[in-house]
């Protein structure tokens, strides 16, 4: 629901990420990388990036999301496993102590920018 | 946002009070990759990054002065208003206690919570582009409305909703959610990030179990599947049943950070 909020601090962050020596560039693509445990709707993102990337360097810009699985690891038995069902619990030892390791992501990984003829 | 070169990791502050830096994160152009003639450049940037940094340094600040501060989510209707007057009148005068609410609009939550006594700030976070959710940067600012050297405890009453919430730290010490059984059974399964990242669920209007088809050991199993071991305080905001369990709980919490 928050969705506009994220694509203008993904278009702020992509922007201030340019390098100085390549000041007035135009940002391609940006490679977002979204777990699928955090409250965010692809479509939703990319339908507001694409309203949002209006006059920035973004404009035109594509935005790349990669879905990332829940995984998590057991505390005791180590058992790593990808969460694909609503059950926070080793499937293995059945213990509940264990650590979410992905799927909570919602991080801008790279930029890629136009290189410009020379 | 000021652009720093020092960027924070991929990881969101679930372990409170320790910033992360890793130095080695230095981005840098990478000739290698990238798609049909352009430079790639590697970010490595949480986008909630500027709530996150914001969070952080409201923990910190209410640390300092030893105020314990709890985020209390729900959807809207689960009685959390309600839930929080009474959880209120238990607590004072022993602890001294503030409120900031936030609503999309409106100050009815707000007017019926000062009837406790309690010095409240409402936030309408339409001046915020109508958000479904407290940033952190929002308590900042409602938390300088507050007598902050005259305060034990801070309850943030969050936007009434079961997703957005829970993405966004605030600097809280303790996350509730309030469920209640007009609600439905499935409410964990439907929103498992909520119910992972709280750390207690008060199900409210448990007065009301006669007249409902409500399975309640559905219910709690449900919380079970997605957040075993959570602590399940079955209450009724409206009788006072089961309050003091959740009190006594807080209580503990509140006078554990006063050390």
């Amino acid at each position: 629901m928050h969705e506009m909020g994220l694509a203008l601090e993904i278009i702020d962050i992509a922007t201030a990420s340019i390098p100085a020596d390549m000041a007035g560039a135009r940002v391609a693509r940006v490679n977002l990388a979204v777990g699928r445990m955090s409250a965010v709707v692809p479509e939703s993102l990319r339908f507001c990036f694409e309203v949002a990337r209006r006059d920035t360097p973004l404009e035109g810009a594509e935005l790349h999301i990669r879905e990332i699985p829940v995984t998590a690891r057991c505390k005791d038995c180590r058992h790593l496993w990808a969460i694909d069902e609503p059950v926070f619990r080793c499937p293995i030892c059945e213990s509940a102590t264990i650590e979410i390791v992905s799927g909570r992501e919602l991080d801008i990984q790279s930029i890629e920018i136009q290189e410009q003829d020379a | 946002m000021p652009f720093s070169l020092l960027y924070t990791p991929v990881r969101r502050h679930h372990d409170h009070g320790r910033p992360h830096h890793h130095p080695h994160d230095h981005p840098g152009p990478d000739p290698a990759a990238g798609h049909g003639g352009s430079r790639k450049i590697k970010v490595v940037r949480r986008v909630l990054d500027a709530n996150d940094r914001m969070a952080q340094a409201n923990r910190q600040f209410f640390g300092a002065k030893g105020i314990f501060v709890l985020n209390v989510m729900s959807s809207p209707g689960s009685g959390k208003t309600t839930t929080l007057i009474r959880t209120l009148a238990a607590l004072m005068p022993a602890l001294r206690c503030a409120v900031i609410v936030g609503d999309i609009c409106s100050t009815f939550d707000a007017d019926q919570l000062s009837v406790s006594g309690a010095p409240v700030v409402q936030v309408n976070t339409d001046e915020f582009g109508g958000d479904c959710h407290l940033a952190a940067h929002v308590i900042e600012r409602a938390a300088a409305e507050l007598p902050l050297d005259a305060l034990d405890l801070l309850i943030v009453e969050n936007v009434g909703n079961l997703v957005c919430p829970a993405e966004f730290d605030i600097g809280e010490d303790c996350r509730v959610v309030v469920l209640s059984t007009t609600e439905g059974e499935e409410k964990p399964i439907k929103y498992p990030l909520m119910f992972r990242e709280c750390d207690a669920a008060l199900l409210n209007k448990i007065d009301l179990l006669p007249y409902l088809d409500y399975d309640l050991a559905q219910t709690l199993a449900n919380m079970a599947q997605i957040h075993p071991g959570m602590p399940v305080f079955q209450v009724s905001a409206k009788t006072g049943e089961g309050f003091e369990a959740w009190i006594s709980w807080l209580r503990e919490r509140v006078a554990a950070k006063k050390g």
